[in-house]
């Protein structure tokens, strides 16, 4: 028989890491299914799948491309759930950083390279936090459940930007589409690995990544904040200004979303344009929870996500399912996690129940 | 002084019900399912599902109000796998609420695609053609508001007036409206809050189906890739406007109506107001709203919270 501790660890580490494994391979096993009824070849789909999101050296960097949004915003979810919150308006606090992003960008000239990025950040940042105050305020103020507010928010924020690249809007200043200026040389991202369009972006993703780490579990504000995700009461009798925290956390949640947008202006697509999100913010949520909602689950996760999106434009060039496949099984891992469809809970109730016979066993 | 009166013609006034009626199905519907204590925010998707099946029934059969059975059949699938994964579960609503958003998202481009070669809309589809109703046409002014809409509009008019009498004057539901704010209360009288719980969750997409339909049978006829475009989600800001009355809920839509057909208006006159400002009309509406500036806007308590039996 098992000694209590190694179970533990086999249940906290075991959990944390099959869980989200089942879930993505429970999306997949689904997807198969479906595109097998519509009448697919699911052998050349998902063997076009895998190919095209890992076979060559353009692959894997159009991977981790389609992975750095993901990561921000997901990253803004998770900051957001460990204090109990749940953000779900890092769809308007994305398109508002990026805005600022765009703005900074091409507004400002003479900056050397490396401060012009930062302040581009700095724009991203205070754009999301903007959005990001509203439902922090409101839930503090007047107690009001900030996931309809971040929704509202959402479609709020939206409008707004593209009113500002609208024909009437300010930050048009002359281009023919709907977009700002393209943004200066100095503030563009440089290119990772060349002949691809990856570029630093990514890596700006992953110091966010670690710096998140390091800030909710070894430093006291990051406590704070976790404790009161855990539970509210306690950490206000426990003397933690809940309130303070809240706050906290939702405008941190809002600038990470809000550095996601600035860096996917100045890293990919060198201008604001309307509308240009499908849905990064939403997607963030899946991407968080099948990350465990912890900074070093989501790189992964982010990464995992990010292959599935850039593997389904290849399996939609070569078998011809639609690329929105993906959505599904995100859909699906969100299910499959949120529904708490442990793996670990069957292995443990089939371990109790194996204890039980011994000890019966014993007595008869 | 012209143009003033030109946008509130009595055209807008008739645009105001056929903008508002995706409102009043997907809002009473969220009505009903937040009144049972379950939060869904999945109505945009199974507004969008509903249109999709709607407009490829209607293709397929060639009757459109067949394909408004479909809608209402996949709504409710949608509702029942909400619900099944709400109640059985206890999975946090709000995220499974995005699941099926996401899931729905997805869907239409996929079998789109696979029948069509193109995944962002469908060939023309049979739609439901507005009716006029004899007497009522003829009265001057109103008549031209009122006497020559769309069948599904009339429909929804009738079902907010019923569901008024429905939630306050019948013995369900008052269940309904208990179960929502105080679920254990009624398990102890007896009440069958699980069962209560699931009715008005697949009741609620069962609606949101409806409203789904009404965009691709009848506002235009045909399925277009992301056409509900956040409906689902003002259909839920006209719920809480409402303070989740069935009638305030038909009078938050028409609101809601109204600005979006004044927004037309205006374009069309040509008069300088960004439009995009009038769009958040709603949206910031809903924040002053729930945010207590105009009277109070509680739910039912134990929306989003799963009741655990003892």
């Amino acid at each position: 028989m098992r000694t209590e501790k190694s179970t533990h660890l086999l249940r906290d580490y075991g959990g944390k890491l099959l869980d989200p494994l089942f879930a993505i391979v429970f999306a997949l096993i689904i997807g198969a299914v479906i595109i097998g009824l519509l009448g697919y070849n699911v052998l050349e789909a998902y063997a076009a799948l895998f190919s095209g999101a890992f076979g060559s050296i353009r692959s894997i960097s159009q991977t981790l491309l389609a992975a750095t949004p993901l990561m921000f915003t997901a990253m803004s979810f998770a900051l957001a759930y460990r204090c109990g919150l749940f953000n779900l308006g890092a769809e308007g606090q994305f398109y508002l950083g990026a805005i600022m992003g765009a703005w900074v960008g091409f507004a400002i000239p003479g900056l050397p390279h490396g401060l012009h990025l930062l302040v581009v950040i700095l724009a991203g940042a205070a754009g999301g936090m903007l959005v990001g105050l509203i439902p922090a305020l409101l839930k503090i103020t007047r107690g009001v459940h900030e996931v309809i507010i971040c929704i509202m928010m959402n479609y709020i924020s939206e409008n707004i930007t593209n009113y500002l690249v609208s024909t009437k809007g300010p930050l048009l200043q002359g281009s023919t589409l709907p977009a700002t200026p393209k943004v200066l040389e100095s503030a563009k991202m440089l290119e990772l690995i060349p002949g691809t369009r990856l570029t630093g972006g990514f890596i700006v993703a992953i110091v966010f990544a670690i710096a998140m780490y390091v800030f909710l579990w070894k430093t006291r504000t990051g406590y704070k904040i976790r404790a009161v995700g855990y539970n509210r009461y306690a950490a206000e009798t426990g003397g933690i200004r809940t309130v303070r925290y809240t706050v906290l956390a939702m405008l941190l949640a809002g600038a990470l979303a809000g550095i996601g947008g600035a860096v996917e202006i100045v890293g990919v697509h060198g201008r604001f344009y309307a509308n240009f999100s499908p849905g990064y913010g939403f997607e963030g949520v899946a991407v968080s929870m099948l990350g465990g909602n912890h900074p070093f689950g989501i790189i992964l996760s982010a990464v995992l996500f990010g292959a599935l999106k850039t593997g389904a434009m290849a399996m939609q060039i070569q078998a011809g399912t639609n690329a929105e496949l993906v959505k599904i099984l995100q859909a699906l891992v969100i299910f499959f996690l949120a529904g708490k469809w442990s793996i670990m809970k069957i292995i443990e109730r089939r371990h109790a129940r194996s204890n039980e016979k011994i000890r019966e066993g014993g007595q008869a | 002084m012209d143009s003033i009166l030109s946008i509130f013609s009595a055209g807008t006034f008739a645009a105001t019900f056929r903008m508002a009626t995706p409102l009043v199905f997907g809002g009473i519907g969220s009505m009903y399912s937040e009144r049972s204590g379950i939060l869904n925010l999945g109505i945009e998707g199974t507004m969008l599902m509903g249109a999709f099946s709607a407009a490829m029934i209607s293709l397929l059969t060639g009757n459109p109000w067949l394909g408004v059975l479909g809608a209402m059949v996949t709504g409710g699938f949608i509702g029942l796998l909400h619900a099944f994964m709400c109640i059985k579960f206890k999975a946090a609503q709000t995220v499974i609420g995005v699941g099926i958003n996401l899931m729905a998202m997805g869907i239409p481009s996929l079998i789109l695609q696979a029948y069509w070669g193109s995944p962002g809309s469908t060939p023309p589809v049979p739609p439901i053609k507005n009716i006029s109703i004899p007497l009522i046409a003829d009265i001057p002014i109103l008549g031209e508001i009122i006497g020559n809409q769309n069948p599904l509009t009339y429909i929804g008019l009738v079902i907010a007036f019923v569901s008024h009498y429905f939630l306050f004057k019948t013995p369900m539901g008052l269940r309904i409206r208990a179960v929502g704010e105080h679920p254990r209360a009624a398990d102890t009288v007896g009440v069958n809050v699980f069962a209560l719980q699931y009715f008005s969750v697949i009741l609620c997409g069962v609606l949101a189906g409806i409203g789904g339909a009404y965009l691709s049978l009848c506002q235009v006829s045909m399925f277009v890739k992301g056409m509900t475009a956040g409906r689902g989600f003002m259909a839920m800001a006209a719920m809480i406007f409402g303070k989740w009355k069935p009638l305030g809920v038909l009078g938050a839509a028409l609101l809601f109506g109204f600005s979006d057909a004044l927004q037309m208006s205006i374009q069309s006159a040509g008069w300088p107001i960004p439009t995009d400002i009038l769009l958040s009309t709603p949206y910031i509406l809903t924040i002053i709203v729930l945010a207590g500036f105009v009277g109070k806007a509680v739910g039912p308590k134990q929306v989003g919270k799963p009741y655990i039996k003892q």
